[in-house]
């Protein structure tokens, strides 16, 4: 029998505190080869100081880890040639042409002359800036800049990719054109790293880890993350939408309400219970309701109950 | 269209004709007109480099116009910018703040900028601090905050005058689902205090909260309304979901089909866009399963805005501004 692959990264009580703020605290984590695994969880939670750590970019203040077969403390330079890090906030030469921003890219990772073309313009394709190659990068717009940031980090194609919300301010036809660009790596064997705000795009990872204060607090495959909401999701279509959701959320049986897209969500205990005590509310209010019905929860669903368990 | 005769009816919160600006050959905003009732959540959506903040910044009156007029409030944005600033609110995509104030000082500074006296400074500050979640942060240092908290503050600092009109451009960019939710909350409270709101977002569950929308697109606007008409109005076919195990086997496969004239992925469930949904059904049953994928259901539904910006932004016949 052969031995099963290294992990592509392996994370030991990883730490790192600001003075007396513990950014990351004390995560344990394992991603397999070829994995694409979301990283979730609320703003501030430690997403962005962890991965700067797993691109030896920030040293831990305790534990160890070990990205692409390099120590992330003691291997920065091999680390750095092995794995794609895409920060916040990507430096782009702003002074160069968004042609010049890829090439310079390419040539400091080294990418190989008969490949170069190629490359380019697949990027230039997705990311619709082809029209706009000859610009210089500090006059395009905020989504632009941000879908050339990605090109550049994209370019040499590495091994791992470490991505800081890569999609941030990106159009949905854009960011749906990125993500087929990254499957398309991770088949060739890249594995992928990503923290996102979108969960749509969380959904679409193996697995999920949700953050929160520093901790890793649960690690699932989306359908599992799902399985871990405690209480059941109401979906309500219902008009005049706000006025619907105030009712809603002025009820004791109600944990959480949102507006979903055109509907109601409503988190609570046990739907069976909670659905004429919410239809009898609304109809007192005046609020005629179209449809009411239990909704298999949504990742967006997810998260809001998650940040309420782990708050409590 | 002259714009004289639509200033006086008071009801108009932005009134703009053949709005253009141009950066050299590029054509950035290209002669578009704009109406904005007051009172009214308008949402600006269209792809990244369609002219939306350029629109903004001359609408704020921060950016001359190439050709065409605009009146915001009343206001013409080239002959009166002093009084316009004063009833306006902007937030900018990349709001700057000063990095090195704490929460309380950056709101104060916006408010003294506006001309508050002390006691109203306070008043506004300390409600504002209240009412956004921001306490037990006052004292933070701007630079350490995350994107969440930042956005509320920036959101505070434009609405410390109490604006008429507050332009926000993506001001959820960036932002965990649930600061987005607590952030459009905040937004509507405006709204039902009368602030006229316009928004530009990338989230198309966040369009679906406007009470009208306008696509841009290359600079010229291809769809305007309320969600639903633009909804019925813009997409050319029938929409199906499909939900497979293997979703991008079943993307692939469905893409190779005639019948089926786009294909996108919604998290794992794929939106298939036909001209018949009840010749299709049958047949993708029957040539998924031809091409080895197993398929979980397909069904067809209401397309979300989402589907509708695909259609005016992608290169789909019947869509885009040639169309
Ligand atoms: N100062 C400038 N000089 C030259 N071109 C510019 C300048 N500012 C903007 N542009 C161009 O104008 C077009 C519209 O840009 P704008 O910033 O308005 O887009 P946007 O719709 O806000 O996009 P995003 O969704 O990415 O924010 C783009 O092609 C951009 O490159
Ligand atoms: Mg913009």
């Amino acid at each position: 029998m052969r031995a099963p692959p290294e992990p592509a990264v392996v994370i030991q009580d990883l730490s790192r505190s600001f003075g007396p703020v513990k950014a990351v605290d004390r995560v344990t984590l394992s991603v397999a080869q070829r994995e694409v695994f979301g990283l979730i969880g609320p703003d501030g939670a430690g997403k962005t100081t962890l991965l700067r750590m797993l691109a030896g970019i920030l040293n831990p203040s305790g534990g160890r880890a070990t990205v692409a077969g390099a120590d992330v403390h003691a291997q920065p330079e091999l680390l750095r040639r092995q794995i794609g890090y895409m920060p916040q906030s990507f430096s782009l030469y702003r002074d160069l042409t968004v042609r010049e921003n890829l090439h310079f890219f390419a040539e400091i990772y080294q990418v190989p002359g008969g490949e170069m073309a190629s490359r380019t313009e697949r990027l230039l394709a997705f990311s619709r800036l082809g029209p706009f190659e000859r610009s210089l990068a500090e006059h395009l717009s905020g989504g632009m800049r941000q879908k050339l940031a990605l090109a550049c980090t994209l370019i040499h194609e590495p091994r791992l990719l470490l991505l800081d919300e890569p999609t941030t301010g990106v159009d949905p036809v854009s960011r749906r054109e990125f993500w087929s660009i990254l499957y398309d790596l991770n088949r060739q064997g890249t594995t992928v790293l990503v923290a996102t705000p979108y969960m749509d795009e969380a959904d679409r990872c193996t697995r999920i880890g949700f953050m929160f204060g520093g901790r890793l607090l649960s690690v699932a495959p989306p359908a599992g993350m799902k399985v871990q909401m405690q209480g059941e999701v109401l979906e309500i279509v219902a008009e005049p939408r706000r006025r619907a959701l105030a009712v809603a959320r002025g009820l004791e049986v109600v944990r959480t309400g949102s507006i979903f897209g055109d509907t109601l969500h409503l988190t609570v205990p046990d739907a069976a219970s909670a659905e004429p005590q919410v239809r009898a509310a609304l109809e007192r209010a005046g609020i005629p309701v179209r449809s009411l019905r239990v909704a298999p929860a949504s990742l967006e669903d997810v998260f809001i109950a998650l940040m309420g368990q782990a708050a409590r | 269209m002259a714009l004289g005769a639509l200033s006086t009816s008071g009801e108009a919160a932005v009134v703009a004709r053949g709005l253009t600006k141009r950066f050299g050959d590029l054509v950035a905003v290209d002669g578009i007109d704009l109406d904005i009732r007051r009172g009214e959540v308008f949402g600006f959506l269209g792809p990244n480099g369609a002219g939306k903040t350029t629109t903004i910044r001359m609408l704020c009156g921060i950016m001359d116009a190439t050709a065409g007029e605009a009146r915001v409030l009343g206001f013409d944005v080239r002959s009166q910018r002093e009084p316009l600033k004063a009833r306006i609110g902007y937030m900018s995509q990349r709001a700057s703040l000063y990095a090195d104030l704490t929460v309380v000082e950056q709101l104060d500074f916006y408010a003294r900028v506006y001309g508050l006296d002390a006691r109203t400074r306070q008043e506004k500050v300390g409600g504002w601090i209240e009412s956004s979640g921001l306490a037990g942060r006052e004292r933070d240092m701007v630079a350490t905050l995350s994107g969440g908290w930042r956005q509320r503050l920036a959101l505070g600092c434009a609405i410390m005058h109490h604006p008429d009109l507050l332009l926000l451009d993506e001001p959820t960019s960036g932002v965990d689902p649930l600061s987005r939710r607590q952030f459009w909350d905040l937004i509507y409270r405006f709204a039902d205090e009368g602030t006229t709101v316009m928004v530009t977002t990338h989230y198309m569950d966040e369009a679906e909260h406007c009470d009208r929308l306008a696509f841009i697109y290359g600079g010229r606007i291809v769809a305007e309304g309320a969600p639903e008409e633009i909804k019925r109005a813009h997409l050319p076919g029938d929409l199906l979901a499909v939900t497979a195990p293997e979703w991008m086997r079943a993307l692939e496969a469905s893409r190779a089909l005639p019948y089926v004239r786009d294909a996108a992925l919604y998290g794992t469930t794929l939106h298939l866009l036909v001209a018949d949904a009840e010749t299709a059904v049958p047949a993708l049953a029957r040539d998924l399963a031809a091409a080895g994928v197993r398929v979980d259901s397909i069904a067809p539904i209401v397309p979300t805005l989402e589907d509708i910006f695909v259609t005016l932004t992608g290169d789909i016949p019947g869509g885009g501004p040639d169309g």
